[in-house]
């Protein structure tokens, strides 16, 4: 048993995960959202499948993924999404916009209950009302809206966004749209014959002239709404929206192929016909997958990662690995420890796969915002953390790399509320070179300050609260901490000098105090007195673990702190709702330095075994001896 | 005594207390750009050897704590002492002076930048042509002759002067200015505005229908100064032609005449004359395709040089700039209608330290922790074995 169970527990988590990579199951009788799902449309400057507009959309709008209608039946966001596009009015009863706070709720003369969601036409009696208390909320800095102000925004921009997506692959009010096309193409012969003899001076035909006109201007109020930018037309990024496609149609005379396909599948959906639907849809990924080769292989692929989710498998399997490694401390040590290594293989692997799938999408080095970093400080600490157990196999690096792997990806988690989270990049910002060596390097420094700080923390925690801390235990932290905090040190380093020669190149000083630049040489100049402080002899291996806790304040504030500020040219990802988590956080790493500075002969693991008499403090180790003189503090 | 200095210079606790001290320093720093934007807290906590409370004011002042320049040098004389005092050669300590040798590069490289580079900009509206860059954040009084046909000639009176007040001289003009009033900021109001209760400080030129309020510094990180200032100007030899207001908010110059001479007068962010001109011919701001993301921003200029018989044009777009006789211009911003450019002139003769101390430190850093890390590897092989 002792043998196989690491194994079993492997392959059961393997298991685990491959079943998300099988391909949805499509009965016969339902509308293939999975094929309509990767059919590609620019949004946001960036070509994507519809998949990943619904999943962006309905977190933008409702906070989550999935749809729960008040029948209790859950819907996927692809569901949700077609039937914004096609069936408005029903999609106008969907409780999908969230308003908690109570001044939001008082202004539409409600009361705060345990109802949190609200439909379209509920909130319909009050658009005007909404959009000018947004338009006095949108006239401030961020920083400076009350809470009401930023939820008032918020709701009216869902709002828009909803209403925009309910406009973008036909009017919401049509009903059999590819007969309106038909019509409108057959009548725009006739008005071109007409309008060149008005320019010719010659008698024409108003009423044809007319007929076209009144196409031609409700497509324009079409294009102003269009969220979706479905029709590509010629080379690159030249895509444009179904609106704008018909517009040009006056001039060609003829209805672009995407757009009548849209047309039909979309009067397929209204009246329910799956077959059509699915027969249109195949239409449309058959011509996309001939004229827009690379964009189709790009959102079929990225219609499997939005379906793997491989960043919440992985979340869940660190965790696993977490509890099992702290198992392996209260018995049952090598199957135990072994089982956990693996699982973070499986884990990494996992995540891995998440990482370079974002690299591939967007053709970027891994880091690019505030969400990808936290994705990516997990993923290095990880690495590192496994190296540490791969040397001392004594399921410290184990633990570490679970608890860090899941707090990242938890917190990757909680940033991908404001939408696309492979957006594209702010001018300055559009330069892989840099990107892939600054940034990288200031995020590696920070997975290796974080990994410090967790190394610390499990040994004050097992030291005080545990008798498990054994002499050699505590030896062989103490070596990594001091070893971590020395790669902490060398990237943490390079990435602020390479961010100084980032910012001489591009805006001719090496360093302007920024913000974000603060940070980073604050962890610099926190690891040179952590080195300094050992290499004098003021601290000893409590000390160590004493400071690199307090790296992990210094290095959130860094991450996150500055960011609150919203000031200066890093401010991209500025996040008050995660305010209070970094205070806690912060308090909680105050809280343990406390418990740290307690005297020694209360740890449980340095309490002397043999009741030495009082006033002689003979330290010892709960389970070793220690020779006179090299108390650990 | 000397002994006892020494050991005090060349100490690691002096090392770590420069370190701490400039930890809190920072952090302090950081915070305050809240309040006070990023130019005036780097001005209050970073560039000066003082951190002073109060920050304002001419009365009682107090040093609170160390300011970045003196924790800098403190920092850079304990390198080079202790260095100097324990220097050995051996492989094993060979990463660590590499180390050490780049930081002290770093260091004197900042402390010369803060002291000699000058930052600019230069503001270019499609069609324009300048032959200087300015300083928004510094004021400069433009007394210009403008009697000769051929040329104007300059006398620009810095800030620093006007503010120190008093009567300024000078061999070009045949006259003497008495600063009577300065205003760091200030704002202008007309006399028969209802409810302004102030008098003009000046009875000649427009400046007599105006009053000035002073209040208190923009702190804000896009809000500046306006700076105002009355000045007489008294010739040699005759009576005080009166006085004049002089703002950063009065636009055009101001005409006088003394004896047979025309003079300007005006208020303007100080130049800086370069021996070569720049004209903007084209501004491009693309954005991503349906969104409002900024993609490029680019100036396409013209570069013309007389004395070195240069005549070509430059495209200066973001994360390449133009660098030019000493000179760097950055794409920095623009105007709303997309047709003006906004370049960063940037002079600074030490720009080559930091590249030089990182590559030292670098090397430094992965000698030192390969030879530690070669080490623990071979003594862990030799307990494994």
């Amino acid at each position: 048993m002792k043998r196989f169970f690491p194994w079993l527990v492997l392959i059961f988590a393997a298991a685990w995960v491959a079943a998300s990579w099988l391909p949805p199951k499509i009965t016969d009788d339902a509308f293939d959202l999975v094929t309509f799902g990767k059919v590609p449309v620019l949004v946001g400057g960036r070509v994507k499948p519809l998949d990943t507009v619904a999943r962006n959309s309905l977190l933008i709008i409702h906070g989550k993924e999935t749809l729960r209608l008040p029948n209790g039946e859950e819907i996927g966001a692809m569901q949700w999404l077609v039937d914004v596009l096609f069936k408005s009015a029903l999609a106008d009863e969907y409780p999908v916009f969230v308003i908690q706070n109570s001044e939001v709720l008082g202004l539409f003369g409600w009361e705060q209950s345990d109802r949190k969601y609200f439909s379209f036409t509920e909130l319909s009696p009050f658009l005007k009302q909404i959009d000018e208390q947004g338009d006095q909320a949108d006239k401030l800095e961020s920083v400076q809206r009350s809470a009401y102000q930023s939820a008032i925004l918020n709701l009216r921009n869902a709002l828009i966004l909803c209403q925009r997506l309910k406009n973008s692959l036909r009017p919401e009010d049509a009903h059999d749209f590819s007969n309106e096309l038909e019509t409108y193409a057959a009548a725009i012969p006739p008005a071109a014959q007409a309008a060149s003899q008005r320019e010719k001076g010659e008698a024409f035909d108003k009423a044809k002239l007319d007929s076209v006109a009144a196409f031609v201007e409700r497509y324009q109020n079409l294009s102003s709404m269009a969220y979706l930018l479905a029709v590509p037309s010629g080379e690159g990024l030249q895509w444009q929206s179904i609106a704008e496609s018909l517009l040009l149609a006056v001039r060609t005379g003829e209805i672009h192929p995407v757009v009548k396909a849209y047309a039909q599948l979309g009067d397929a959906y209204h009246v329910g016909d799956q077959r059509t639907f699915n027969q249109q849809t195949t239409r449309l990924s058959d011509w996309f997958g001939k004229e827009q080769a690379v964009a189709t292989k790009r959102t079929s692929f990225e219609f499997l990662f939005n379906h793997v989710d491989p960043f919440t498998h992985s979340m869940v399997l660190y965790v696993l690995a977490f509890l099992v490694a702290c198992g392996s401390w209260l018995g049952w040590n090598r199957p135990l420890n072994r089982a956990a290594f693996y699982l973070l293989l499986l884990s990494l692997a996992v995540h891995t796969f998440g990482l370079a799938s974002r690299m591939y999408l967007q053709e970027r080095p891994p880091v690019t915002n505030l969400y990808s970093s936290a994705i990516f400080i997990g993923w290095g600490a990880v690495i590192v953390a496994l190296i540490l157990e791969r040397i001392f196999r004594d399921g410290i690096g184990a633990a570490c790399a679970g608890a860090i792997g899941f707090i990242t990806l938890i917190i990757a988690h909680h940033l991908a509320g404001s939408g696309d989270t492979l957006e594209m990049l702010q001018a300055v910002l559009d330069t892989n070179i840099w990107l892939a060596t600054h940034v990288v390097a200031i995020t590696t420094g920070y997975s290796a300050m974080f990994l410090a700080g967790m190394l610390a923390m499990i040994y004050i925690i097992r030291g005080v609260f545990t008798r498990s801390l054994k002499k050699e235990t505590a030896d062989s932290l103490s070596r990594m901490t001091y070893g971590v905090v020395c790669f902490a040190t060398l990237f943490s380093f390079v990435g602020t000098v390479l961010g100084g020669i980032w910012a001489d190149q591009s805006w001719g000083r090496f360093w302007g105090w920024d913000p974000k630049e603060n940070g980073a040489v604050l962890i610099v100049l926190w690891c040179a007195i952590i080195l300094h402080a050992r290499w004098g002899g003021f601290i000893r291996q409590r000390g160590l673990m004493v400071m690199a806790i307090v790296g992990n304040v210094v290095t959130s504030f860094s991450w996150f702190g500055v960011n609150m500020l919203g000031v200066g040219l890093h401010s991209y990802g500025f996040m008050q709702k995660a305010f209070p988590w970094l205070v806690g956080f912060i308090v909680s790493q105050l809280a343990l330095m406390a418990v740290a500075a307690m005297p020694l002969e209360r740890w449980q693991s340095f309490r002397t075994t043999t009741h030495a008499p009082r006033g002689k403090d003979k330290l010892k180790f709960a389970s070793q001896g220690l020779p006179v003189g090299t108390t650990p503090d | 005594m000397l002994r006892k200095l020494i050991a005090i210079i060349t100490s690691l606790k002096l090392t770590i207390i420069c370190l701490a001290a400039a930890m809190v320093l920072i952090f302090a720093g950081t915070i305050a750009q809240v309040h006070l934007g990023i130019w005036e807290a780097q001005q209050r906590y970073f560039q000066g050897f003082f951190v002073w409370w109060p920050a304002e004011g001419r009365g009682f002042r107090v040093p609170v704590f160390p300011g970045g320049h003196l924790i800098g040098a403190v920092l850079l004389v304990n390198l080079v002492a202790a260095h100097a005092k324990r220097f050995q050669w051996a492989w094993r300590k060979f990463g660590i002076h590499l180390i050490h040798a780049g930081l002290i590069i770093m260091l004197a490289g900042g402390l010369f930048t803060d002291l000699f580079a000058i930052e600019s900009h230069m503001r270019l509206t499609q069609g324009d042509t300048r032959n200087y860059s300015e300083d928004p954040r510094r004021m400069e009084l433009a007394v210009i002759d403008t009697s000769n046909p051929e040329f104007d000639q300059v006398t620009a009176i810095p800030e620093a002067l006007l503010r120190r007040g008093g009567s300024i001289e000078h061999k070009s003009l045949p006259f003497r200015l008495v600063v009577r009033h300065f205003y760091q900021n200030s704002r202008l109001h007309m006399v028969n505005e209802s409810g302004v209760t102030l008098q003009p400080i000046a009875n000649q030129g427009p400046g007599a229908q105006v009053v000035v309020e002073s209040v208190p510094r923009a702190t804000g990180v896009n809000d500046r100064d306006l700076v105002s200032a009355a000045v007489e100007i008294i010739p040699a030899k005759s009576a005080s032609l009166g006085t004049w207001l002089v703002s950063d908010a009065l636009g055009a110059p101001q005409t006088f005449s003394n004896g047979d001479r025309t003079w300007q007068l005006v208020m303007r962010p100080a130049r800086y004359y370069k021996p070569y001109s720049v004209t903007l011919q084209k501004f491009t701001h693309e954005r991503y395709v349906g969104t409002e993301i900024p993609k490029n921003f680019a100036s396409k200029v013209t570069l013309i040089d007389p004395e070195k018989n240069v005549n070509r044009n430059v495209l200066v777009y973001m994360n390449h700039p133009l660098r030019y006789r000493g000179e760097t211009y950055y794409q920095a911003g623009f105007e709303k209608d997309d047709r003006t450019s906004i370049l960063q002139v940037v002079r600074n003769p030490s720009f080559i330290a930091p590249y030089i101390a990182c590559i030292v430190v670098a090397a430094g850093l992965l000698v030192q922790f390969g030879y530690h890390l070669v080490g623990f590897s071979r003594r862990r092989r030799a307990v494994i074995a």
